[in-house]
């Protein structure tokens, strides 16, 4: 039953994939006459017709009409496909590099913003679940903090820190915190009063007692909150790498974006796409690695 | 160039005809082989060229002589009584340089031709600089990143720098403009549904894009419309659009028009989103729009890095300003690494030959130049439009400032030795000529009245 819903599931999903591209092709298809009209009226005044159209683009075959719609066909997207992935990890310079390598510059940077943000955040999400005095105290600051969007720190963190993609890593640092903080706190402190009724009367020490009692019982809080983070890091890292140029899969984008080539940029969409859920299937997989049943 | 080959009898000296036969003129057979050029053993070369000019004062005893010792023992022997080794040494003789490896950031657009050319073209590693151009997302971040001395050296708009140094729209940091990066080369682009409105009286009431505040952009669309008795903060809406949004919100019908830079202008034309209705040339012959500088701290701290970095850039300067050369530079400047846009439009930028988006082709090869000069009374002209727009209030000193951002000297020291064309009229001059701007003339001596002199004006 279960197994039959899974496969009629997926037999839909190609389904709905095949449509949306006949769709996409039939919207998108060349047709012929589309420019026709406003040719004719723009050519009137033309003298050597032949060379205006060579100047525009047309009659040489490397330049398909539909780009003049600003959207590309499939072909044209297959096209783009096959270029980037065939060859992902070419290096022509400073602003010219594979996708690969993009990609791997992107992760960098949100793995290092996110180790950061994990290394601040435990401990003190901890102290914040464990003691309720400093939870009321902390609280005004992470409910004002939480909320402001991680890119209106890039200016101030360009101004301070003076280098851009340091700034990077700290705008990962800033967004990825607060899910982990909050989770933190509220897995710690929310662990079944039984369970450290139990420590208590066995007269567990605080150390062994946040390590053996409290950090099981939160865990699988605490990776809801970094999967939160990392699903909140990545959103975040292609909107400020778009910001400040340089290298990664957000400047990937906003270089194509600054020729115009909009398959590219749908390349790169459905790239971010891919990359953003292989790492939630990850945490997801951590999670049911440490959750347990009752 | 070509005329520096004294050991080929079948050559003249000094002379400009193509040595290889296959070319019209020795230029053309330059631009052929430009990218092999060696400035070392061209500096060689002219050496020797020189020596046995000296000796040889005619032409036809020189060849005799080749003809009878042979080419190979021409040189033996003329090296052997005069100290051409020694000579040769002297004139490569460079101060050794502070920092090598440099990073210079730069807008994807043709205004930073020579910046950009210079590195797939070699000029910076002749230099012995190790340059790496990054390619930055937006003008207030070239500034950011000038200020965080992230890049050692930068692509500008030319009133970046007086804006930076005054301390206009961020902390006051001294910045200084080593050269014009490109004179002309920007447009006004309208949206294909205003064809029938070219006349600037017709706009009132439409939305454009510049690229910047501190902007030739901004102050020459200023201008043209007020010409044309338009007020630019009332009548019309400016807005600051990074080039390639221009393009899109031109197609999306959020903008009417913009006056934006190369080549964004001629890829609205390309996508069928435009049509070029002026040229900046016809407002203004030779305006400057963007340089190539850095900041005091920079050249105070490495004099000699800046030296050869000036070095690399006047050579692309003047490599650029030969017509001949454009088609190569379209092609090098054109991949992803660089400009990243199509090479027919580039090139149409570049050559002067392009499509108006009106069915025209137009032929003005004067589009797009790169007269490295910063001539102080550029400077002094933007400071009069700062103020005529409120951008400075009060009185400026606008001898001091332009003398201090725009370093005229220095250009002129570094064309002469690099051996770039200079006008009598550069040489002369005290850095201040005057310009025609709409058919009006701009006298530096008289920039105070000038900017209160405007009907339509902000103060």
């Amino acid at each position: 039953m279960m197994n039959s819903i899974k496969l009629k599931g997926a037999l839909l999903s190609v389904i709905l994939f095949l449509m949306m591209l006949a769709v996409w092709h039939l919207a998108t298809a060349p047709k012929s006459g589309i420019n026709q009209p406003d040719r004719a009226s723009t050519t009137t005044a033309s003298s050597g017709n032949s060379e205006y159209d060579l100047l525009m683009g047309k009659g040489s075959k490397d330049v398909a009409p539909a780009q003049k719609s600003g959207f590309p066909t499939l072909t044209q997207m297959g096209e783009t496909f096959y270029k980037q992935l065939s060859d992902p990890f070419y290096d022509k310079g400073p602003n010219d590099k594979g996708i690969g390598i993009q990609l791997a510059y992107s992760l960098a940077r949100v793995s290092l913003g996110f180790l950061l943000a994990l290394v601040v955040a435990l401990p003190v999400g901890f102290l914040i679940g464990m003691s309720p005095l400093l939870s009321a105290a902390l609280n005004p600051f992470i409910q004002i903090l939480k909320p402001i969007s991680p890119l209106a720190w890039m200016p101030i963190a360009l101004y301070t820190i003076k280098d851009s993609s340091i700034s990077g890593v700290f705008v990962i640092f800033i967004c990825s915190i607060w899910p982990m903080l909050i989770n933190t706190a509220f897995g710690v402190a929310s662990v079944r009063k039984e369970l450290l009724n139990v420590a208590k009367t066995l007269e567990v020490n605080p150390i062994r007692k946040a390590f053996k009692v409290i950090l099981p019982a939160a865990a699988p809080t605490i990776l809801t909150g970094m999967r939160i983070s990392m699903g909140i890091a990545w959103l975040v890292i292609v909107a400020a790498e778009m910001l400040v140029g340089g290298t990664g899969i957000g400047y990937f984008l906003w270089n194509e974006w600054n020729n115009l080539a909009i398959s590219s940029v749908l390349f790169a969409i459905v790239v971010i796409g891919f990359v953003g859920m292989l790492l939630d299937m990850l945490f997801a997989k951590l999670q049911k690695m440490v959750t347990y049943a009752d | 160039m070509s005329i520096h080959k004294p050991f080929d009898p079948d050559r003249p000296l000094f002379s400009s005809r193509c040595s290889c036969g296959m070319h019209a003129s020795a230029a053309e057979h330059e631009a052929a082989k430009l990218q092999k050029i060696n400035e070392e053993q061209e500096s060689a070369n002219f050496i020797e060229a020189s020596l046995v000019k000296a000796l040889f004062p005619q032409e036809a005893r020189r060849r005799a002589f080749l003809r009878a010792v042979g080419t190979g023992g021409a040189m033996g022997a003329l090296s052997g009584f005069l100290p051409v080794g020694a000579l040769q040494a002297m004139a490569q003789e460079k101060a050794p340089l502070e920092k090598r490896d440099l990073k210079i950031g730069f807008i994807a657009i043709t205004c930073a031709t020579p910046l950009i050319m210079a590195d797939p073209l070699g000029f910076y590693k002749k230099q012995g600089l190790n340059v790496t151009l990054n390619k930055t997302a937006g003008w207030a971040l070239i500034r950011d990143k000038m200020l965080s001395k992230e890049h050692d050296a930068s692509h500008f708009l030319s009133p970046m720098p007086i804006a930076m140094s005054m301390g206009l729209g961020s902390d006051p940091s001294q910045m200084r403009v080593a050269t014009i990066q490109n004179t002309n080369g920007q447009a006004i682009t309208l949206a294909n549904k205003h064809k029938d409105k070219r006349d600037p009286k017709m706009w009132k009431g439409m939305k454009f894009a510049v690229p910047f505040e501190y902007s030739m952009h901004n102050f020459l669309l200023r201008y043209y419309v007020a010409q044309a008795g338009l007020d630019p903060d009332k009548d019309i809406q400016i807005r600051v659009t990074p080039p390639p949004e221009m393009v899109a919100n031109l197609r999306a019908g959020n903008i009417d028009g913009f006056l934006g830079p190369d080549p964004f202008n001629q890829r609205a034309v390309y996508d069928e989103v435009g049509f070029i209705t002026i040229l900046t040339k016809d407002i203004w012959d030779g305006h400057p729009c963007c340089a190539f500088g850095t900041s005091e701290e920079f050249i105070r701290k490495n004099p000699n890095t800046f030296a050869a970095l000036y070095r690399a850039v006047i050579n692309a300067s003047t490599m650029a300003r030969n017509p001949e050369n454009r088609p190569l530079i379209a092609k090098v400047i054109s991949p992803q690494n660089y400009l990243n846009q199509p090479e027919t439009v580039v090139m149409q930028v570049l050559t002067g030959k392009f499509a108006d988006g009106l069915g025209n082709v137009q032929n003005v090869p004067d589009r797009i130049d790169f007269n490295p000069i910063p001539w102080y009374s550029m400077a002094t002209w933007m400071l009069t439009q700062m103020q005529r727009w409120g951008y400075v209030k009060g009185d400026v000193n606008y001898k001091d400032i332009s003398e201090k951002v725009f370093l005229l000297t220095d250009a002129r020291k570094y064309m002469q030795e690099t051996n770039a064309p200079i006008t009598a009229q550069a040489k002369a001059s005290t850095g201040n000529p005057k310009f025609k701007i709409m058919g009006r003339e701009f006298d530096p001596a008289t920039a105070a009245t000038y900017s209160k002199s405007f009907a339509i004006s902000k103060t």
